[in-house]
């Protein structure tokens, strides 16, 4: 098993025929996701690389999708997730940045009441290597296998996914939470999923500074999770008040801060990677590798 | 986006929250007429006003002009004051605490109420803070008014005052798709009023699009930092001497606490984001160069963004801008073979992966200097 998708994921994909939402519909289905239909309002009718577009999620259910990607301008990712919540989709992904956070709120709370998971706003998404793959991460880096990976940022798990990969460290789940203040899962909510997940063995947490999501991950972890930990925390080097490329990256009023981080994840037994690159290295000794 | 005080309370005022009668000035001589006391409040985006001396009383036109002046030739933590705040001075019996902010965790807002209010809320105790998360979308409710007034101690007119406040406050931090409005002191007047006598507003800034009426304010940002933002480039001025592009703000951090780390102080932040152009990479050294660092370092790590197409960027740039400073990359990912030919064929040091990177810059940066 994996968390959130797997191999019996029918993906939707809201916004296909854009740039982003076509390129990438391209590469899941390379790397073997089941991408079944998109919609794009007014260009129903087409195709995206073999997969058909309607003009409404209502139609577009039809093709019995069970999650739904959002890759829709900022401004109309709101009404794209509750077109989809309302057509009773269970799981959505928004790939989209710079979503205003009231909106965010009103769909992550919308979720909530009817059961539905959010990954995202402006998540790199989620992949099951060798099951399927739901967002825009690198075809290239993963490699079956057991380890989680659950992290605030894109391009940086990449690359601690590659380093893992290289090592001989395979994955199970890799999930971009995503680098907004308001995000549908932080890092309790999948603590609780990797710990009850049969295939995943240890597991990485990508965090930054901003928040207390990774303090609140520390206390959880004493408390719930059995499996072997390991951690890494970007921007030890910033300074307060500036907002560090992601909205939710910013330490603000004396809160944030990497080393409160670093500290709480200490003093529960999660090790804290200096670099990226020591990441693997740190897993294989909890694994006792 | 912080808001100045001024412009929190004009939102105030249309909200029908009660605010000290007042208006802002540039210069001095804008003072016309003064009635009674009055307080001159600078205006700036930083805290500690209070503290840098930037409050001033006056009680005839004269002396308010000479304090305004004062005030305006001031800098509050190197920011320059540009607007003074002129306005009535309150006649105040007790001071309260009231503030709606964005509660990351819990994915709502929260209302935080206090009586102990005219201080930084981070230094009052949290059994005297009072807490109530709102449902965003039910919103707030009379009732929450009139829970938190019980435990401050509020009854009769007061009461009423504060709830009234507190759904309009609510629906300013809604409408407005705030991330915090703030009252501190919610200023007890001698005649038993409610007042907000400050006002501090922080709007989220990827919903600017929607609040035409909003007036942009740089003043966090430096001017280069301004320029960056104003053509899409994530870009925050460090005081370091290495120059860093990387993709990606994760990475982007990581690459600066790894410099970091080896004891190299970075001069900046500047994310290149997900996007697989040429010009993209080649305008980030055109901004990076005028923030003027001693060597430059390029870390990617390709996926949408392909390390050939930042090589050619790379070279584009250095033939373009004819840099002579060092330039370091590290090109990992997507077409990196490709990439790191392309620039050691130009004569540009590449690697694949971090630590020898940071190595090289570690030794350009010892050259230089």
């Amino acid at each position: 098993m994996s968390i959130i998708i797997d191999e019996n994921t029918r993906i939707l994909v809201q916004g296909i025929t854009g740039h982003q939402g076509a390129f990438h519909t391209g590469e899941m289905i390379k790397f073997g996701a089941k991408v079944v239909a998109g919609v794009t309002p007014g260009k129903g009718g087409r195709e995206v690389h073999g997969v058909p577009v309607y003009d409404t999620v209502e139609e577009a259910m039809e093709r019995e999708p069970n999650a739904a990607m959002i890759a829709v301008p900022a401004r109309f990712v709101r009404d794209a997730a509750f077109e989809s919540m309302y057509a009773g989709i269970k799981t959505i992904y928004i790939l989209t940045e710079k979503v205003p956070v009231h909106d965010a709120m009103e769909i992550i709370h919308y979720a909530k009441l009817h059961g539905v998971t959010v990954v995202g706003p402006n998540s790199p998404g989620v992949t099951a290597p060798g099951r399927s793959k739901m967002g825009i991460m690198p075809n290239h880096i993963f490699r079956e296998g057991g380890v989680a990976v659950a992290s605030r940022s894109g391009t940086l798990t990449y690359e601690i996914v590659h380093a893992l990969s290289k090592s001989g460290l395979g994955q199970s789940t890799v999930i971009g939470l995503g680098g907004d203040p308001v995000v549908g899962l932080n890092f309790v909510d999948i603590l609780a999923m990797l710990e009850n997940d049969d295939d995943t063995e240890a597991i990485v947490l990508v965090g930054e500074i901003g928040g207390t999501a990774e303090e609140e991950a520390a206390e959880y972890i004493a408390k719930h999770v059995s499996k072997p930990v390991v951690a890494y925390i970007a921007g030890r080097s910033a300074p307060p008040g500036k907002r560090m490329g992601h909205a939710g990256a910013i330490i603000t009023r004396g809160r944030g801060t990497a080393e409160s981080k670093i500290r709480a994840f200490n003093e529960v037994g999660v090790p804290v990677a200096d670099f990226p690159q020591d990441v693997p290295g740190l897993v294989r000794e909890k694994l006792n590798l | 986006m912080k808001l100045y005080e001024f412009q929190g309370k004009a939102l105030f005022r249309k909200y029908g929250i009660p605010v000290p009668e007042g208006y802002v000035v540039r210069s001095p001589d804008e003072i016309k007429e003064v009635k009674g006391d009055v307080v001159l409040k600078a205006q700036v985006l930083v805290g500690g006003r209070g503290k840098a001396g930037g409050i001033k009383f006056a009680s005839d036109v004269e002396e308010a002009r000479k304090k305004a002046e004062e005030l305006l030739n001031m800098e509050i933590k190197g920011t320059k004051v540009r607007y003074v705040l002129v306005e009535e001075k309150l006649d105040i019996a007790g001071e309260l605490y009231l503030s709606i902010i964005l509660d990351r965790s819990a994915r709502r807002p929260l209302i935080m109420a206090s009586g102990e209010g005219g201080v930084e809320i981070e230094s009052v105790p949290d059994e005297k803070i009072f807490k109530m998360h709102v449902d965003p979308v039910a919103g707030a409710h009379p009732f929450m008014g009139r829970v938190l007034s019980r435990k401050l101690g509020l009854d009769g007119q007061k009461a009423k005052e504060f709830t009234s406040m507190l759904l309009a406050l609510y629906r300013l931090f809604s409408e407005y798709d705030a991330e915090l409005v703030e009252i501190n002191p919610l200023v007890i007047t001698g005649d038993g009023h409610l007042v907000a006598a400050d006002s501090k507003v922080i709007v989220d800034t990827d919903s600017l699009y929607r609040h035409p009426d909003l007036e942009r304010n740089w003043e966090d940002a430096t001017p280069l930092e301004r320029k960056a933002m104003e053509r899409g480039y994530a870009f925050v001025e460090l005081d370091g001497d290495v120059g860093v592009i990387a993709n990606g703000a994760g990475l982007t951090m990581a690459t600066l606490d790894a410099l970091l780390l080896h004891g190299i102080k970075p001069r900046n932040f500047l994310d290149l984001g997900g996007t697989d152009n040429v010009e993209v990479t080649k305008n980030a050294f055109q901004l990076l160069l005028e923030a003027d660092p001693k060597v430059i370092f390029v870390n990617i790590f390709g996926g949408v963004t392909k390390c050939s197409t930042v090589a050619q960027g790379i070279i584009a740039a250095r033939d373009a801008f004819s840099i002579e400073k060092p330039i370091v990359v590290r090109l990992s990912g997507v077409h990196e073979e490709e990439g790191r030919a392309m620039l050691r064929e130009a004569g540009i040091e590449a690697f694949g992966e971090m630590m020898p990177a940071i190595e090289a810059v570690a030794k350009a940066l010892r050259e230089v200097k």
